[in-house]
């Protein structure tokens, strides 16, 4: 459904980045003080993270920039131990009165509660398998840089008498990890996104793209895609709800199977609040339907370790339809007499640990050939305002968005009204006819994954709104 | 606090902004939760920074920083208007602001008793109480508790010659108990879904809402729910407990009045409004016996949308959003406000913290009590459903269609609720549903719901609004579409 025209990639002026991050030297620094300071504060054991951010974000809308923003911030996250208890204090200041005063707020909280007689001495030095997620074109890119690419994107909706909006931001960021037994891990990444809805009165089209690499997508041909979407999108026809194949863009994949990822936890299924209790080791899935953790993957972004610092393994979570393994944390994987997966959240925490880098398997079908094959039914673009109406059968509601297209005997006839889903999860993966390359991709509901566009039979649309 | 915002105010002047204006805020917070009679999150934080928005060539630019410095505010402010004149490059016009006058002021939110000098241990003692109390029911499979204090700081000051100093204090508690039986699970929650209820108010709102009494029921409801029999899906009658409808009230009325979504400015994200300009005192957006208001004043309540200013230094009003069933009024601020013939801004410009640009947001959002006692609304209803407390929400992006679940049901036959009904569920239209509605329940029944977690803007802010319902009546409704497998 695009076309592409000139590349227009966002290319920085070579120049350094108007505010870098701090330096390993400095992190590691900041983590030593810290351990200091504890140690004469009498915890007995400390465990430092910081996070570091440099973001800036360009927002447009009616065809000019209306919002314009950049954030630099330091945070400092402290949790001690004492006598089995454990609690956590954090502070953006990071002077040394500061610092102890967040180690003085983490030890009178951890001594104010019971003992947690589950509770595991920290980790000590792990190794790590390195990612390279920083990349100098991005960090570089400035406020000129994106409001040029604004200008472009807006100047195309001016020219065919359309209304755009959207982002384009850039930034970095880095994470670093330490504790009192020797463990340290950094990771630094940079990020970026362009996102943009073309209207047309009184339909609307959207396309959006993000990476590590500014360079890895055009701004002005995810312009243009939404453009001619948008024009495609006018003169809706209103279609009766019901039950029909759909194809999926891997954003509506994406924004859907999102909503999985912590009934992969071994504490949801724990807790017994997990769609998968009771159905480990079955056929729950189609045969093509394969999950994978993986932040080692090179779509994927992310540090390679937990909130913990224990380094995230690649775990297979579904084997072609069958739910094989969960993801632990240290408390989670020794209540089930596991090894740790790398995925727990930084403690003190009621929810244990999640997978926060799936990797479906794709298949070889392109979005034409699966509209090719299709009698009736629908391409949908984009969904939102997805929540979950039942999380056993793992029913969701949401509804279409911005290019919603009817399929008639293998091809496109014309755009159709949005519609409300209501939609069980479990049944959709198990209705998956065709599947697509697996890309990057990224939506507004869930986190970024690797996902293919799905053919899926048996949608079942339950309701039709006024546009 | 307020050298550096005149630091700041004074740098973004000499670089060229012809306006300006700075909030340094300083954040403390402190959640506590438990799960299954253990201690879940134990943690404290604070914030502090400042943001600062400015225009220049006549556009936008706002830049924060945490490092409080002469040099680090210096370099903020100049940052500011490095990107204003970088959004410049595409602007269509010059950004012009509505008067308002300079203000000179200080306030803080009254509240009783300090959350953050009550004992943790007191705390906490009530969370893992109200926790086992939930345990004590057979068949409940995982209770939750949680509760939240904040203490928000922010030193207010414009290139108009504005200085406004205002302290919140918020707080907030939940439980809720689950249950998973024969394939289903079932939940409820008191005294509201997703983390509770949160006011403007100190401990005081935490002891008034009495967790250990209400827990032995929380806990029997969720069990009882899997024998419960299913709710029908027809259509009929709908009565909604009072934070189910301020959900309601946030959803399909709170956001289409925004009129930063009418004018097309979140339409990448959140989305844009039906209510166009021109339906502004021509629509009937409801029966004749809604009246819905926004109010951010203290004479409202204690509401999470409760101020004195706003962040953009508007002082706190009370617009009428629907009277008597009319669409009257829009959320604005000062740069929209002369787009639907206001001299000034109606006092909605938000921010989520000092690393934020503020934006317009619901402040308290709500339905005006009406006449009916709340057992005089079920005698007189024939054949309906209650329904009560959110389960799941979702709408459209132009704030049209929308499809709620609840927790819980209760199906009500000759004037009586004769059964529990699980997994309910309504939708519809919003202004044919508000047009429905022919009972709303008095000021006794009323409550000034809080929404802590109300997102929006890019990056992404999390923003707390108040909500004031009492129970109402709605005809026709569709009922059970959500469990509906057509």
């Amino acid at each position: 459904m695009s076309t592409a025209r000139k590349s227009s990639k966002v290319t920085p002026r070579m120049r350094p980045a108007s505010s870098d991050l701090l330096s390993e030297r400095e992190l590691r620094g900041i983590i030593a003080t810290v351990l200091r300071l504890a140690k004469v504060t009498g915890a007995e054991e400390t465990e430092v993270h910081i996070d570091d951010v440099n973001d800036a974000l360009t927002r447009f809308a009616n065809n000019a920039i209306h919002q314009n923003v950049a954030e630099r911030g330091i945070t400092v996250s402290i949790r001690t131990v004492v006598d089995s208890r454990t609690a956590r204090a954090t502070t953006n200041r990071l002077d040394e009165d500061s610092l102890r005063a967040a180690i003085d707020s983490s030890i009178s909280l951890a001594h104010r509660q019971p003992r947690d007689p589950r509770l595991l001495l920290m980790p000590g030095k792990q190794n790590y398998r390195p990612v390279r997620r920083y990349f100098q074109n991005t960090a570089r890119i400035t406020p000129q840089d994106r409001a040029r690419a604004v200008r472009r994107a807006c100047d195309l909706a001016i020219k065919h008498g359309q209304v755009a909006a959207g982002i384009f931001s850039t930034g970095l960021s880095q994470s670093a990890i330490g504790n009192s037994r020797g463990l340290f891990a950094a990771y630094r990444e940079t990020h970026s996104a362009f996102s943009i809805t073309m209207q047309e009165p009184p339909a609307a089209s959207w396309a959006k793209a993000n990476s590590a690499d500014v360079r890895a997508f055009d701004t002005q041909r995810l312009a243009v895609r939404a453009s001619e979407n948008a024009h495609r999108a006018v003169n809706a026809r209103e279609i009766p709800p019901g039950r029909y194949t759909v194809i999926l863009e891997p954003a509506a994949v994406l924004d859907l199977v999102g909503f999985l990822f912590y009934d992969f936890a071994a504490t949801a299924v724990a807790d017994k609040r997990s769609c998968l209790n009771g159905r480990m080791g079955t056929q729950l899935f189609a045969k093509n339907i394969t999950i994978t953790d993986d932040v080692y993957h090179p779509l994927q972004l992310g540090p390679p370790f937990d909130g913990e610092g224990i380094p995230r393994q690649h775990v297979q979570l579904v084997d072609r339809g069958v739910p094989k393994s969960l993801v632990y944390s240290r408390r989670s994987a020794k209540a089930a007499g596991k090894k740790p997966t790398g995925h727990g959240f930084p403690l003190p925490n009621e929810y244990g640990e999640a997978p926060m880098n799936l990797v479906f398997s794709g298949g070889d079908s392109s979005i034409e050939n699966m509209i090719a094959t299709t009698d009736h039914g629908f391409l949908v673009t984009r969904l939102w305002y997805i929540r979950e109406v039942d999380p056993y059968e793992k029913v969701m509601t949401g509804m279409t968005r911005d290019g919603l297209f009817l399929v008639e005997n293998g091809r496109v006839t014309s755009a159709a009204r949005n519609f409300r889903f209501n939609q069980s999860l479990l049944e959709m993966l198990r209705n998956v006819e065709l599947l697509g390359p697996a890309v990057r991709a990224t939506g507004e509901e869930s986190f970024e994954m690797v996902v293919p566009a799905m053919k899926v039979r048996n949608f079942h649309f339950s309701e039709v709104t006024k546009f | 606090m307020w050298d550096l915002c005149t630091l700041s105010l004074d740098t973004a002047r000499t670089r060229g902004a012809t306006y300006g204006d700075v909030r340094v805020m300083h954040h403390r917070q402190r959640d506590l939760t438990t799960k299954n009679g253990q201690v879940g999150t134990l943690a404290q934080s604070e914030s502090i920074g400042l943001g600062i928005r400015v225009l220049a060539s006549g556009a936008w630019g706002f830049a924060s920083t945490g490092r409080l410095t002469r040099e680090g505010v210096s370099a903020c402010a100049a940052q500011a208007v490095s990107i204003a004149k970088a959004s410049a490059l595409a602007k269509r016009r010059d950004v012009v602001m509505a008067p308002e006058a300079a203000y000179i002021d200080s306030w803080q939110s009254p509240f009783r008793k300090d959350p953050f000098e009550i004992p943790l241990e007191t705390q906490l003692a009530l969370l893992l109480a109200a926790d086992a109390e939930m345990r004590r029911v057979q068949g409940v499979t995982l209770t939750e508790t949680d509760m939240q204090f904040r203490k928000i700081d922010c030193w207010f000051a414009s290139t108009i010659g504005s200085r406004i100093h205002q302290r919140k204090v918020i707080s907030g508690c939940g439980i809720a108990a689950t249950s998973f039986q024969n394939d289903e699970i079932q939940k409820r929650s008191y005294p509201n879904s997703f983390g509770g209820q949160h006011a403007l108010q100190g401990y005081e709102l935490i002891e008034s809402l009495d967790l250990l009494k209400h827990a032995p029921f929380v806990a029997e409801e969720a069990v009882l729910l899997h024998s419960a029999a299913q709710c029908p899906e027809k259509t009929g009658t709908l009565i909604l407990g009072g934070s189910q409808l301020g959900l309601q009230i946030h959803e399909s009325i709170g956001h289409p009045i925004e009129l930063d979504r009418v004018l097309g400015e979140e339409a990448n994200f959140a989305g844009t409004s039906f209510l166009t300009l021109d339906q502004l005192n021509h629509l009937k957006y409801a029966s004749e016996i809604v009246n819905v208001v926004a109010d951010a004043r203290l004479d409202h309540g204690p509401g999470l949308g409760t101020f004195a200013y706003d962040d953009e230094g508007v002082p706190a009003q009370c617009t009428n959003i629907i009277k008597d069933g009319a669409f009257r009024g829009y959320l604005s601020n000062r740069e929209t406000a002369h787009l639907i013939g206001l001299n000034r801004s109606s006092g909605t410009m938000r921010t989520e913290g000092w690393n934020r640009l503020p934006i317009i947001r619901m402040t308290n959002v709500s339905l005006l009590p009406g006449s009916w006692d709340f057992d005089d609304l079920i005698a007189g209803t024939d054949d309906g459903i209650l329904m009560e407390t959110n389960r799941s929400w979702s709408i459209d992006d132009r704030r049209y269609q929308f499809q709620f679940s609840t927790e819980i049901g209760w199906e009500i036959k000759g004037g009586k609720k004769i059964h529990m009904l699980k997994n309910p569920s309504y939708s519809g239209i919003t202004t044919e549903f508000w047009n429905s509605c022919d009972a709303i329940c008095k000021f006794d029944h009323w409550t000034l719901w809080g929404t802590p977690n109300c997102g929006k803007g890019q990056p992404m802010q999390t923003m707390g609004t108040g909500h004031g319902a009492s129970p109402a009546r709605f005809r026709n409704v569709h009922i059970g579409a959500a469990f509906s497998n057509q």
